[in-house]
């Protein structure tokens, strides 16, 4: 299947050339924009609420996509070199925001340096993985054991600090991400497994140091009819969004759920069930069509990669994408427990796109700067 | 490609299998379900009010109208989920602080809490600019009665839900309320309608209702009966004008009375509508109708006279007494000095049965179905076997007993030439439905009788309006206490109508226990009667029937 992917821009070598000059990815461009664009679509609809948000939303983009670009035209290799630098200001960041970070959404984790707002815990996203495939392209691979347990220790550094905002959404996707290399370093099964039986135990325990709200969550997860106008009340009115669209939906800005403030976080984390609503099966099953697509050339750019670095880093940096989608279409339809992660490249908001298409940047400088060596 | 791609690829597979088959399940298998629960949420079926129609005086001046007001009313669960300071809230609507808190916090778990109902729409708009989240504004009407208290009793009141409660409000309440419409609309999570989807069934507004009353006259004769009962210190009166001709009601009052536009004032004892509710003996008003049936029976003649020395005669036992005595008595003149004992005489020779049918065909202790509510129809037992005396007393008014509105029905029936009219309180679009109760040669003889001359000994001088000839007669009536009749509990009546020769107007007139001054009708109430009847005739522009000739 990748071969196939493969050859359809292999087949015409200027085409190939042009875009290797230009450091960028073709198929994975087109398939982003398309996806940007089908975003754009579905936040058009929420305009009507909040004027103004269309146009915020695809200056965001647009810089993001510039900064992807830019990255892009940077060989990986330089990174190798910062990265244990970027790591260590990373980890300091996130101390710095505990102490005078700005709140929101009751979490501290805004970082304000008067003219930019940002969160430490995004660069955090790029270069945890990034350190982590360091780190094992440094070793002889499977991992040992004892290099596994460094690599555990490089993740819970940040994952703590980053829980302790707290942040569940954000300490969930970067310990992901530093798991994906992990397992992309072929850690072996029996401590996977082992692992997960560890972590399958401390659940118990896990539940007592959770926040009040986290818990509400889970519960609301399992059974959302016990408290339809509370904790539940998000699941049930998505699902209704979105089962209420059918085959074809009920037409763009016609979804009545959304539209009428039932829908809560509707431009947000919940957008999914707008477009589902609006759209109808037809729509979903486009989206996650495109999601699958773009995961697929991902993975596809990881296994051509010549490097361990690049490999482990792609690897990473994709799965976590796919991570980050299934979590949030999971949870709109209350497959999963409420966990506060947007869609990638579609849910309204800045930090999450930029940090997305910088990683997609890194992916396609991976792809494009292979050409020294044989096709 | 290691076998860790592999299970990569497959748990990507397994992945978007899931949220496939999950899209598949919500959009296809339970959209019907999820679609219902969406409407539910959105969809509402909200009532279209019907605005409640006016009530109008016989020349459509307004005397019953809705106005168009606000309520505010707060969701309070909604409130606390956000609590804002209430104290400019509480300013706004003139409300204490602590008690609004109280309130709001009893109330916490409930949707729907009135603050303050029925208060003007600028002041609804200065609460709704406060912004505070759960409070909001329903569109009501409130009921304004221009004539205040002078119409209450008949026009009656609706209670703050718009139902009637009183008088023609509650009559004819159907009516007024019209049909509430239903209509299907979109509405977001904050109730606020976003687009109307389908009318269910249309809205139809209550119907105008034009009473007989006249404004003016409604509100002249309450304002001497006010005064009346003021001067006279006075429990209650009740004064009513008929259009002869018609039987329409021109003017029904009642003291006391109530300010139907203030809901504070509601007291029971204030508000009954005394001219149709309150049963009373009519004494010696009632021998001009007791005089008709006597004629009726075609067994005394016109010319007949009375001796009624000494003043005083016994009946079964008991005496029947006249104020002194007056000797030999025309028939006009056992009226005019209103004698017991020429009542007495002429009427026992006469068949029961035959002086009781003309009572019932004057509709005397009869409901007069004025359609207005607590009608009262009065009490006659007669039978054949009756004992002599208690059959006189029926010739002097004692023994049954009538509303005011009856009394003023017989009165038109004998001003009116024998033709009795249905009573009605509404304005009539054609003829009444009427018929004959009396031979118009007893009416116009009865008639004859009741017109007050110049200069003479009769009890209703005080009655006489200059330029008219008034026909009318006095009553005294003791009241009943808990043992028999009492000495110093009086009624003061008079019934008549005017010009007399051409009579168009009766009117009644009730005092009950006048304590200042006199207690006699003749003294009490003929000067009301004048007062009101005067007033009548200027305001209908009737042309005098007694001027001087020059």
């Amino acid at each position: 299947m990748f071969a196939k992917i493969n050859t359809l821009h292999r087949r015409d070598p200027l085409h190939h050339n042009f875009w290797n000059r230009i450091h960028l990815d073709p198929l994975l461009l087109t398939l982003l924009l398309t996806l940007i664009s089908l975003g754009l679509v579905v936040l058009a609809s929420s305009d009507a609420q909040d004027p103004g948000l269309l146009h915020r939303q695809i200056i965001r983009i647009s810089l993001a996509l510039f900064l992807m670009v830019v990255i892009a035209q940077i060989p990986v290799r330089y990174y190798t070199l910062a990265v244990p630098w970027l790591y260590a200001i990373g980890i300091l960041l996130l101390i710095v925001v505990l102490i005078i970070g700005d709140i929101s959404n009751g979490a501290q984790s805004w970082l304000n340096l008067g003219i930019v707002r940002f969160q430490p815990s995004e660069i955090m996203k790029l270069t945890l993985p990034m350190l982590m495939a360091y780190y094992f392209s440094q070793k002889q691979l499977p991992c040992s054991f004892m290099e596994a347990c460094v690599g555990l220790v490089l993740i819970a550094i940040p994952c703590l600090l980053i829980a302790k905002q707290p942040d569940l959404g954000t300490t969930t996707m970067i310990a992901a991400s530093g798991c994906f290399v992990l397992f992309l370093a072929g850690l072996r099964w029996r401590y996977i497994i082992g692992a997960l039986i560890c972590v399958g135990a401390l659940i118990p325990i896990l539940w007592n140091v959770m926040h009040d709200y986290q818990r509400g969550r889970v519960l609301a997860f399992l059974n959302p009819e016990s408290d339809p106008l509370g904790k539940g009340y998000q699941i049930i009115q998505s699902k209704i969004a979105i089962g209420s669209g059918g085959l074809f939906g009920k037409g763009w800005m016609n979804g009545t759920q959304s539209h009428l403030e039932f829908l809560p976080e509707a431009h947000t984390d919940f957008v999914f069930a707008v477009l589902g609503e609006e759209f109808g099966l037809f729509g979903a099953l486009l989206m996650l069509l495109l999601y699958a697509c773009i995961v697929l050339r991902g993975l596809y750019i990881s296994l051509s990669a010549q490097d361990t670095f690049s490999r482990l880093l792609a690897g990473s940096l994709i799965l976590t994408f796919c991570f980050y989608a299934f979590i949030n279409i999971g949870m709109v339809m209350g497959l999963m427990p409420v966990v506060g992660v947007p869609l990638p490249l579609i849910s309204y908001g800045g930090t999450s796109v930029v940090t997305l298409l910088a990683g997609f940047g890194i992916l396609m400088s991976i792809q494009t700067h292979r050409k020294l060596l044989a096709d | 490609m290691n076998k860790r791609h592999y299970f990569i690829l497959l748990l990507l597979a397994i992945g978007v299998c899931a949220i496939a088959m999950r899209l598949v399940d919500l959009h296809i298998f339970n959209h019907e379900f999820l679609s219902a629960q969406g409407d539910l949420r959105t969809v509402r079926t909200v009532n279209l009010p019907a605005h409640r129609g006016m009530i109008l005086d016989r020349n459509g001046e307004p005397l019953a109208i809705s106005t168009p007001v606000d309520s505010i009313w707060v969701n309070p669960k909604q409130y606390f989920q956000n609590p804002e300071d209430i104290t400019p809230l509480a300013e706004v609507l003139d409300l204490d602080v602590r008690d609004l808190a109280a309130r709001l916090h009893k109330n916490r778990d409930r949707e729907f809490l009135y603050l303050k109902r029925q208060i003007s729409p600028e002041l609804a708009q200065n609460t709704l600019d406060l912004e505070i989240k759960g409070v909001y504004t329903e569109r009501e009407y409130r009921r304004f009665y221009p004539l205040g208290e002078a119409s209450a009793h008949l026009v009656g009141v609706t209670n703050i839900d718009g139902e009637g409660q009183e008088g023609i409000e509650l009559a004819l309440n159907t009516l007024l309320t019209g049909q509430a419409g239903k209509k299907r609309v979109l509405k977001d999570r904050l109730g606020q309608v976003i687009e109307d989807l389908e009318l269910i069934t249309p809205n139809q507004d209550g119907r105008d209702i034009y009473l007989s009353i006249d404004r003016r006259i409604q509100y002249l004769a309450y304002r001497e009966l006010k005064a009346a009962v003021l001067r006279h210190q006075a429990q209650a009166g009740s004064i009513i004008v008929l259009d002869v001709d018609t039987g329409e009601v021109l003017a029904l009052v009642n003291q006391p009375s109530f300010n139907p536009n203030n809901r504070s004032d509601r007291a029971q004892e204030a508000m009954r509508n005394r001219a149709v509710t309150d049963l009373f003996e009519p004494g010696s008003t009632m021998k001009p109708l007791a005089m008709a049936a006597i004629l009726e029976t075609g067994q005394v003649d016109f010319a007949t006279e009375v001796d009624t020395s000494p003043g005083y005669m016994t009946v079964h036992g008991k005496v029947v007494r006249d104020f002194r005595n007056y000797g030999r008595l025309s028939l006009p003149m056992v009226l005019r000095h209103s004698s017991n004992v020429g009542m007495t005489k002429l009427l026992l020779p006469l068949p029961v049965e035959d002086i009781l049918d003309t009572w019932q065909r004057l509709g005397l202790a009869q409901t007069t179905y004025s359609g207005l509510p607590g009608e009262q129809s009065g009490r006659m037992v007669i039978s054949p076997t009756i004992d002599p005396f208690s059959y006189a007393t029926l010739a002097f008014g004692y023994g049954l007993s009538v509303t005011a509105l009856q009394l003023a029905q017989a009165y038109a029936t004998v001003a009116h030439h024998g033709i009795n009219n249905p009573i009605s309180v509404l304005r009539l679009e054609g003829a009444p439905a009427a018929r004959e109760a009396l031979s118009s040669k007893v009416a116009d003889a009865v008639r004859n009788m009741l017109i007050l001359q110049e200069n003479d000994a009769g009890t209703g001088q005080d009655a006489r309006i200059p330029g008219y000839f008034v026909a009318g007669k006095t009553g005294t009536t003791r009241k009943l206490g808990e043992s028999g009749y009492v000495d110093d509990r009086h009624l003061a009546l008079f019934a008549g109508f005017a010009p007399a020769t051409n009579p168009r107007i009766v009117v009644v007139v009730l005092i009950d226990e006048p304590t200042q001054g006199a207690y006699y009708g003749g003294e009490v109430a003929a000067p009301i009667f004048a007062d009101v009847m005067g007033g009548v005739l200027r305001l209908l522009n009737i042309a005098p029937d007694n001027l001087p000739k020059s």
